[in-house]
């Protein structure tokens, strides 16, 4: 017998089991391993999937289990496609997701291009920096509705010291113009770091080689910027753009506890208005429809996304 | 009040007879918000435990959250709470849903009588389909919206004086909403001892019920009613009325000119905060908070009176409290009905009102002293003779959530008009009563 990696496991194979797998094919023994997995994947994703799906075209509701429930054919859909209410929440949540992507890659990248020069007490100010996103988002939350306290909070008090302004003749919260950026800047303050990681991993696996080749060539600094140094952290930068993009579509916490949706409905992000309507109206069908409107819209746009960042990736 | 008193000492010990009898103790759990009388009960409470041998546990959730957690605990047909004081608004989901125990057979049995309660609370707080005498709960806490006010500022000639040069009238108790509003004008922005003041904390949340409990308090003295003919659903010219758009408004201007500055999303505990740290001249708040108020040390006492809901084109108070009911999914159901029994006893009630719970039992209400039993005593009398209550359906929630949205897209968010947001409410709430088939 030759001396293989699968003769030297098929020796290792205690006799008993061998024995009882003795005569199985290799893609019985495969579906021996892969099946537990795939039972697990089918109970709690497909299965739930299929079931939001049945449901999205009733108007069951989970408060009533003893009311009568009817099909009412694609009437949620209907209902929730021509509700200009839902189409304000789906612009906040544009609105919220646009900005604060813009921001934390602007930020992020800046951070981690700084942070990645080798200068004194590197390490302390990567990990200051990376504070932010360590704290749970409802801390986060309540601690920034204290900073937007405008008769009290630090944030009014320092843009009226730079302003001349009266710090209660601003409300950041209250305020509908004022209310959608309060929460962009939140989240960009707390979540730049994450993309200051990614970025910092990207620009650090750029071998020194490539810029010494580059310095050799008398290329510029600016040149090696933009030739060497952002192509090879594209498709970081991109995959921390995917992940910002998927949390933050979704995001619930942070808003609520800043603004709960309000002023009004003008930083009500899609998720809350949502769960408003799965666990508060108990409106299980037509919230089932809204949230597959909402899944078709992530996965689709998601798609999109990696496949252009696979061939980011190619080049 | 001291014979009140009196009786109740005596005849809490003969009470405790009637538990004699008890088969086996129980670890009870009552369930209600976190406020000032929930503690009030545990106190009263004791007095249960020491007489059936049954032990008492307590899940007191915070206003804010008190909604969403029973009603998904109710929904689930969870075990947590054998007895739960929940809002009026949600007997009708709690009887058509089956969450809660009907009390009929058990009142008749212990010769419980609801006609020993106040009118208006077994109406709002126990009965199902409304009026009716299906009894899903006991009266427990009466409360309604109501007012309070800085009585020292008021009294003081500077500010009296700078008051009748700036309006020509006796600064005095509100006689109505909108004298109400010119008072709370008059005090926004002024200088008191070198500290900027503000005229009125009032309810503006956004996330639970607040808003629509503060407008209420506009919209019921302007005369606004639900339906055009009650039990009909038809709504359209009842609830977007000219008298509803004007009260509408009003609250708006109210909001806009007379609160502190980032009143956005306040609530109980922020009309609170805002009058004992001295920021406001009035504040609105339910009636429950009322015997912490007046015991307050900075801002209570001597500093503090309290007034009913001003009438406008007439009275009329928004409604809070509650009933208290036997969850259907109890394994300890017998116990808990003990609990409802000692309750009902007009001694625990005359202690109940003394340790700062408002018992709705007619022995309390109307016994002589009760109107000087405390300074805010007579104002809650007169408050619950006009007390209106939101809708109390199943589908309550839903119909809630909707008047959140309207109320504050108007007053806070200042999108659209009075007029345009209630004709919205309109348009919502048909909605949710064509999906409930009603209509």
């Amino acid at each position: 017998m030759t001396d293989t990696p699968a003769t030297r496991a098929a020796q290792a194979t205690p006799v008993g089991v061998a024995r009882k797998i003795k005569g199985l094919s290799d893609r019985a023994i495969a579906w021996i391993f892969v099946g537990p997995t795939i039972f697990l994947l089918l109970a709690i994703n497909i299965f739930p999937l299929i079931w939001t799906i049945n449901l999205s075209f009733t108007n069951f509701r989970a408060n009533r289990p003893n009311r009568e429930v009817d099909y009412v054919g694609l009437r949620n859909y209907e209902r929730i496609l021509t509700d200009s209410d839902i189409w304000l929440n789906m612009q906040a949540t544009a609105h919220f997701l646009f900005w604060t992507i813009f921001f934390q890659v602007l930020i992020g990248f800046t951070l981690a291009y700084l942070i990645n020069k080798k200068f004194k007490g590197n390490d302390l100010w990567t990990t200051i920096i990376v504070l932010p996103m360590m704290l749970s988002p409802a801390v986060v939350g309540n601690f920034w509705k204290f900073l937007y306290q405008p008769q009290i909070g630090l944030f009014n008090y320092v843009v009226a010291f730079l302003s001349g302004k009266d710090p209660s003749s601003f409300e950041m919260l209250g305020s509908v113009q004022l209310a959608p950026w309060s929460i962009v800047i939140v989240d960009t303050w707390m979540w730049t770091p994450f993309v200051m990681l990614i970025c910092l991993a990207g620009l650090r696996s750029i071998p020194d080689y490539i810029y010494e080749a580059a310095e050799v060539d008398r290329a510029s600094k600016l040149r090696q910027f933009f030739t060497i140094t952002i192509p090879m952290v594209l498709p970081f930068l991109m995959l921390a753009v995917l992940f910002r993009g998927i949390e933050n579509f979704k995001m619930f916490d942070l808003v609520v506890q800043l603004t709960g949706g309000g002023p009004g409905s003008t930083t009500e992000l899609t998720s809350i208005n949502l769960k408003r309507e799965a666990f508060e109206k108990w409106r299980t069908g037509y919230a089932s429809a809204y949230a597959i409107i909402l899944f078709v819209t992530v996965f689709g746009l998601a798609s999109i996304y990696v496949k252009a960042l696979n061939k980011v990736k190619e080049r | 009040m001291k014979h009140l008193k009196l009786a109740s000492a005596s005849a809490l010990s003969i009470a405790a007879a009637s538990f004699a009898s008890t088969a086996q103790a129980e670890d009870l759990t009552l369930c209600w918000a976190a406020w000032d009388p929930a503690n009030a009960l545990v106190e009263l409470s004791k007095e249960f435990e020491s007489q059936s041998g049954h032990t008492m546990s307590f899940e007191f959730i915070p206003w804010p959250n008190f909604a969403d957690r029973m009603l998904n605990e109710l929904n689930s047909g969870g075990k947590l709470c054998d007895l739960l004081i929940g809002d009026s608004q949600w007997i009708g989901g709690g009887a058509e849903n089956g969450h809660y125990v009907k009390l009929n057979d058990f009142f008749e049995a212990e010769s419980i009588s609801m006609s020993d309660f106040a009118d208006a609370t077994v109406y709002a707080y126990s009965t199902w389909p409304k009026g009716t005498p299906n009894y899903y709960a006991l009266p427990a806490m009466g409360d309604a919206n109501g007012w309070f006010y800085r009585k020292d500022w008021f009294g003081r000639e500077d500010i009296q004086a700078a008051y009748k040069e700036a309006t020509g009238e006796d600064l005095r108790e509100p006689q109505s909403q909108k004298e109400m509003l010119q008072i709370a004008q008059f005090f926004q922005g002024r200088e008191i001892d070198g500290q900027t003041v503000y005229g009125a904390a009032i309810f503006t949340e956004r996330g639970s019920e607040g808003i629509t409990m503060g407008v209420t308090s506009a919209l019921y003295p302007w005369g606004f009613k639900y339906e055009n003919t009650p039990g009909s659903y038809d709504m359209d010219g009842a609830v977007n009325s000219p008298e509803a758009v004007e009260a509408l408004e009003f609250y708006k201007e109210f909001y806009e000119t007379a609160t502190p500055p980032g009143y956005t999303n306040s609530y109980m505990g922020e009309s609170l905060d805002a009058f004992k740290s001295g920021q406001v001249a009035m504040a609105m708040n339910w009636f429950a908070f009322f015997p912490g108020l007046y015991a307050d040390p900075n801002t209570g006492g001597d500093k503090i009176d309290f007034f009913v809901n001003p009438p406008q084109n007439n009275a009329g108070s928004t409604l809070g409290g509650q009933g208290i009911s036997v969850v259907a999914y109890s394994d300890k159901q017998d116990a808990a009905l003990e609990y409802i029994k000692w309750f009902a006893n007009p001694d625990v009630q005359a202690k109940w009102w003394e340790l700062g719970g408002y018992s709705a039992h007619n022995s309390v209400l109307n016994d002589p002293g009760f109107k000087d039993s405390a300074p805010f005593a007579g104002d809650f009398l007169e408050a619950m003779g006009s007390v209106q209550d939101f809708w109390q359906e199943p589908a309550y929630a839903e119909l809630l959530l909707a008047m959140q949205k309207r109320l504050h897209d108007y007053i806070v968010a200042d999108q659209g008009t009075a007029q345009e947001a209630l004709d919205k409410l309109v348009e919502d709430w048909t909605e949710v009563f064509e999906d409930e088939g009603k209509l």
